[in-house]
């Protein structure tokens, strides 16, 4: 898809260009009031931007040179708002089904079925919108967005109102609509925690323009962006296969630059995972390391050094991939590290929870 | 026992079939309005508030004759009317329709803007992005979740339209059988001498009728409610 749009909001002014994938999930990521959802409105036609073009698929939505603007109902965009926004006075069922008649017979590729087996909503169906948990409102909520047979689901902070238990429950279900509907999914956040565990790819949001697109693998490793991504998150993400598991409730993860353990992972071997590091949880030794509690131990050289405030200093390590490391001034100025020399990061294992790491999507799979 | 007498009986269900097709035909006009001053902003916006409301700051009794100046034979729209469709208002129980009907208008107007107004466009938008049209929106969604003010409108206007006096008298007249309601009746028996027991069995009677139709509602308007839910 391609996007390049722009839109003045009284004192605000959004003016964003990109080109993505039409499929896997692109977040889109920024802090609050970097223009997420007056972006998102425009893409699903129910803000008119001033002026540009928006192209989904082989489709034009809008283009203000040639004065085309398709109405939302003719846009074949799903929309899953932070609210749900279910239809009070419609049963489950009816709310999944009632974008259904509307699309055009031929086009139609999501099996109800499917999709209502996939959310886990089987049981629901002959219930109100009243009646329902927070948790299984958004579960239908993207069910009715799915069956109304969209090129694009758009998510804007799904699961902003959920608890953390919920969250998980529900990015569940998105991981497995990407990998089993195919549907491209534009997904708004502002949590590094959501876009490592769905994202392939990211857009950055910044007062109302793009500042960074790509990979999430790249971005997120990116510390240049971490005003944006939050002071504290910042590191990098890697991406591993699982290579087994201990008799000690670890999984192993490999990647080019060694096994990373973590605490055991529910998943066969062979699973694509993304591991998030924090650069906060990584620690650094000049010597190998003897007598440590610590089992991930990988052997790099550092790469690069950029001060962090008077006290902290960011490291970005070479360690077959890259790494971030965070660490005092002073025990930078003690270990006497320079660019080029040789060290050892460390990283534990329970460092790294369930909230850091995701689910790739399967390449090349359609 | 409370047996009606024939002059009884005739008035209420004249004063009924009057009452339900005012609010019959005032209905889908009043939703349009309703629909125009919530969610339209257009030039004449006030003009056309201003308007609605004027049935519920004027005496009735000047609406009644605003009506027939406008509707009567030889008036502006009755006179059109009997030309080319022979049809005369004026002094019938359809006279007495229309005026009970422009009277209760303002209050079913409201009802049914306040139960609009309260209506989440966000969710209006929800049915856009999934594919229906803004009539669609309007039929499946806006409707259904109006209910609760319509029905409040129509038993507001049924209520009005069964006690219409002034206006009613001006416009269409005292004809028994024809526009004698009830409330006419009422006031008829108190200007004869020894008309005031049937005036008291008349007063009960209205009532009576007044309380059913609000306890029906109310009832009614429970239930979609419940409907509806949260």
């Amino acid at each position: 898809m391609e996007v390049n749009l722009q839109k003045r909001l009284g004192e605000f002014s959004l003016d964003v260009a990109f080109e993505t994938e039409d499929r896997g999930i692109t977040a889109l990521f920024g802090r609050s009031g970097a223009g997420k959802t007056t972006l998102v409105n425009m893409l699903a036609g129910l803000l008119c931007p001033d002026s540009g073009v928006l192209r989904i698929g082989g489709q034009i939505l809008f283009d203000s040179a040639a004065r085309i603007n398709i109405k939302p109902e003719r846009r074949r965009v799903g929309y899953v708002f932070q609210e749900g926004r279910l239809f009070p006075h419609l049963s489950v069922k009816s709310n999944l089904y009632y974008g259904r008649r509307f699309a055009p017979k031929g086009e139609r590729y999501v099996d109800g079925e499917q999709i209502i087996e996939l959310l886990g909503l089987g049981n629901l169906l002959s219930r109100r919108p009243a009646t329902l948990s927070g948790g299984e409102k958004q579960r239908v909520a993207i069910g009715r967005a799915l069956l109304s047979e969209p090129h694009l689901l758009l998510m804007d902070e799904p699961l902003a109102a959920l608890d953390a238990a919920r969250k998980s429950e529900i990015m569940r279900h998105i991981e497995r609509l990407r990998d089993e509907v195919g549907v491209p999914i534009i997904y708004v956040s502002h949590s590094l925690d959501e876009v490592t565990r769905l994202a392939d790819h990211m857009v950055v949001l910044a007062d109302g323009g793009v500042i960074a697109i790509g990979s999430a693998v790249d971005i997120m490793s990116r510390p240049d962006l971490s005003p944006h991504t939050g002071r504290h998150e910042a590191g990098a993400l890697i991406e591993t296969r699982v290579d087994g598991h201990d008799s000690f409730g670890l999984t192993a993860l490999a990647f080019p630059g060694g096994v990373l353990r973590v605490s055991g992972l529910d998943l066969p071997d062979g699973t694509a995972v993304r591991a998030r590091i924090r650069a906060r949880d990584v620690a650094i030794a000049t010597a190998p390391p003897h007598n440590l509690s610590i089992l991930n131990v990988f052997e790099g050289r550092v790469v690069e050094m950029i001060a962090n405030g008077p006290a902290a200093m960011d490291l970005q390590l070479d360690i077959g991939v890259k790494l971030w490391a965070r660490i005092t001034a002073r025990s930078a100025h003690e270990l006497g590290l320079v660019p080029g020399r040789q060290v050892y990061a460390l990283i534990k294992s329970v460092a790294i929870d369930r909230h850091s790491l995701g689910l790739a999507m399967p390449p090349n799979r359609d | 026992m409370f047996a009606l007498t024939a002059l009884e009986s005739e008035a209420i269900l004249l004063s009924l079939r009057i009452a339900f097709w005012s609010m019959l035909i005032s209905l889908p006009v009043a939703i349009a309005v309703a629909w125009l001053l919530a969610r339209k902003r257009f030039y004449g916006n006030a003009l056309l508030n201003g308007l609605v409301h004027l049935p519920l700051v004027m005496p009735p009794v000047v609406v009644g004759y605003i009506l027939l100046l406008l509707l009567g034979r030889n008036g502006a729209l009755g006179a059109w009317l009997w030309d080319w469709f022979g049809i005369s208002v004026a002094f019938t129980w359809r006279g007495a329709a229309v005026a009970s009907a422009v009277m209760a208008f303002p209050l079913m107007v409201r009802a049914i803007r306040l139960s609009l107004e309260s209506v989440d466009v966000r969710l209006e938008l929800a049915a856009r992005t999934l594919g229906a049209s803004p009539i669609w929106v309007f039929i499946t969604i806006s409707l259904p979740l109006m209910v609760p003010g319509i029905l409040t409108g129509a038993m507001l206007a049924f209520a009005r339209g069964f006690g219409e006096f002034g206006a009613t008298i001006t416009f269409v007249s005292n004809i028994p059988g024809e526009t004698r309601t009830l409330p006419i009746a009422l006031y008829s028996m108190t200007q004869v001498p020894g008309g005031e027991s049937g005036a008291l069995r008349l007063l009960i009677l209205s009532v009576i009728i007044a309380m059913l139709a609000l306890f029906i509602s109310e009832i009614l308007a429970r239930r979609v409610r419940a409907r509806i839910g949260g």
